[in-house]
């Protein structure tokens, strides 16, 4: 097994753009690299990619492999199998790290079946251990329990990574490593997929994961024209909406504003939960939060506890209220 | 057309308590249920049946009391049922799940094999390609939509700002999604025959010929070594009674802060 060395990070483009999940992980693989002594190395995947290898090893990468073909440009299970496992039972990497998305999701357990090695699923931390193995750490059960996963026995340890919880490494414009390119060995017999097209929706995006100011309602808004309110509240604020589990589930608000464990992990600045209790469940998605504000009608609902501040009250009431308090408020700044 | 279902009982997580002293969970009184997307490929399967004809199976791996999953799958329109049960089984991560389950699946005939895309529990997603990997067939995960088209299926698999359509042969394995239908509640019909007339065949690891090495505990590449309960306590000011003073107090901190 020592002859295993080395943390590779699958790095995600579509269309030629990398993710932001890819450099979030690769800041992480520096660190953990640097804690064993090892070299950090980007995996970089597509069709004439070659040009995004320079921009990875600023973001921390030592090496970027770059695996360049035609039949490369669009993600498909097959080819993506085949090449990654090529390479890896070829220089054999002591860990590869994926993002936990759409496409870092379907890959990383074909990779694992077919390497016969173990696959921890949408790790929020990692670590390394005083025997050096790689310390998978995750939610389970709905946010109820953290479980740390070890893989003991089997070689390369692996995980995907959820994105928005690891931090991307300061740019650093005069960091230098190597890129080396790597002829696949593929052909269009091995994809047994044909992708016929790839449609965008056009549907607003929400993004917030990068808001600074997140307003999130909860059961307690009561329905959707509650989530009016909540919307106001985030616009005076320049926010963004977010939503617990029990609102989305009640179709009061799409699940793209969703925040939680099984929605999306933020961290703003500011995050004030309306009419949320604090479900486990919904604290994993937002516990990392600068500051955060709880407004619940019940003095006992969980999320007080992990407030910083908190207004015990009818939110129909305090709402409105804390609304006009932040309009004087700007208006007093402006003078 | 032949299809399989790999389902799972899972406890209904939005009733789990843990113990706040052995941090492991409070299983009494919980209810079980069919994984919620495990149900999703399940009502896709039997529609395909209905409308193409052939037969539905369905699998899971677990203890004797699973065998209500099955029963209920058999209620809503299954027709045949396997238990894969065995201590041997037990505390298998994802890869000795999947390895179980290949080696009953490759003893059956098969065009279609369905997974949710992941169970409630676990949140893994992990099972459905690697189950693919171990059969030897292609995958399709994240799935909202299927139309068959000959001995190939036009899918739409989901992605983070849209979707994909993809053409791909059977055999192969998809994993489905909330988005693909609402799944049926049993008929009277229905439970009646899956309890007086279907059979759940329970399966043991010697009946399966598997080596108990490659299942189970022993058969895991990953272990758990430590669980806890997430700690997030925050020493909060709270304020309470006249809503006027409360905001007043609200805001003056969010203004030092420089949060406004």
């Amino acid at each position: 097994m020592s002859e295993y060395k080395d943390i590779w990070v699958f790095v995600e483009q579509r269309e030629q753009k990398l993710m932001n999940v890819s450099l979030e992980i690769l800041g992480e693989a520096r660190r953990l690299a640097d804690k064993k002594g090892v070299k950090a190395c980007a995996v970089l995947v597509g069709y004439e990619v070659k040009g995004l290898a320079e921009e990875l090893i600023k973001y921390g990468a030592d090496v970027v492999y770059v695996i360049d073909h035609l039949l490369l440009k669009n993600y498909t299970t097959d080819a993506y199998t085949k090449v990654i496992c090529d390479l890896a039972n070829s220089l054999k990497p002591e860990v590869i790290l994926y993002g936990a998305t759409y496409v870092g999701r379907d890959l990383a357990p074909r990779i694992a079946a077919r390497m016969r090695t173990g696959l921890t699923a949408d790790c929020t931390a990692l670590d390394i251990d005083e025997n050096g193995l790689l310390l998978q750490i995750r939610p389970a059960f709905g946010g109820n329990l953290i479980a740390t996963i070890i893989c003991p026995e089997r070689r390369p340890q692996m995980a995907t990574i959820r994105p928005g919880v690891m931090k991307k490494a300061l740019i650093d414009e005069g960091r230098r490593g190597e890129v080396i390119e790597i002829k696949p060995v593929i052909e269009e017999k091995d994809i047994r997929t044909e992708i016929i097209s790839i449609i965008k929706e056009a549907r607003q995006k929400v993004n917030l994961e990068e808001a600074d100011i997140i307003v999130s309602g909860g059961r307690g808004v009561g329905g959707p024209e509650g989530f009016k309110l909540i919307e106001e509240l985030a616009e005076v604020l320049g926010g963004v909406v977010g939503a617990s589990r029990a609102a989305v589930e009640a179709g009061w608000i799409s699940s793209d504003h969703q925040v939680g464990q099984t929605g999306k992990t933020v961290r703003p600045k500011l995050y004030i939960a309306c009419g949320i209790s604090g479900a486990i469940q919904h604290i994993a998605g937002m516990g990392g939060a600068k500051t955060i504000v709880a407004i619940n009608k019940n003095p006992d609902a969980p999320i007080f506890k992990i407030a910083d501040y908190g207004i015990v009250g009818d939110l129909f009431k305090v709402i409105p209220a804390l609304i006009e308090e932040i309009k004087e408020a700007k208006k007093k700044a402006m003078a | 057309m032949d299809i399989i279902v790999c389902i799972k009982q899972v406890p209904d997580t939005s009733e789990v308590k843990i113990d706040p002293v052995t941090k492991t969970l409070i299983r009494e009184g919980v209810p079980s249920i069919i994984n919620p997307e495990d149900k999703n490929a399940l009502e896709e399967a039997i529609r395909i049946k209905e409308k193409y004809g052939g037969k539905v199976t369905v699998i899971t791996m677990g203890p004797q009391q699973a065998e209500e999953a099955l029963r209920e799958a058999l209620a809503m329109g299954a027709d045949e049922a396997y238990l894969l049960s065995d201590k041997a089984f037990a505390g298998a991560d994802t890869c000795a799940t999947a390895k179980t389950l290949a080696t009953m699946i490759k003893k059956l005939e098969y065009d279609l094999v369905f997974c949710g895309r992941q169970a409630i529990d676990g949140d893994t997603a992990q099972v459905g390609p690697q189950l693919a990997e171990q059969l030897g067939i292609p995958q399709v995960t994240y799935v909202k939509e299927i139309k068959i088209e000959g001995d190939s299926l036009i899918v739409k698999r989901i992605l983070e700002d849209g979707y994909e359509v993809i053409k791909v042969k059977m055999p192969v394995l998809l994993t489905a999604t909330k988005e693909l239908n609402t799944p049926r509640y049993p008929s009277i019909k229905g439970i009646f025959e899956a309890y007086r007339e279907k059979e759940v065949k329970i399966v043991t690891a010697s009946e399966l010929g598997i080596d108990p090495q490659e299942v189970g505990l022993k058969g895991s590449p990953t272990r758990v070594i430590a669980t806890t309960t997430p700690e997030t306590e925050r020493a909060g000011e709270i304020f309470t009674g006249n809503v006027k003073e409360c905001v007043q107090n609200l805001v003056q901190r969010l203004v030092e802060k420089h949060l406004i």
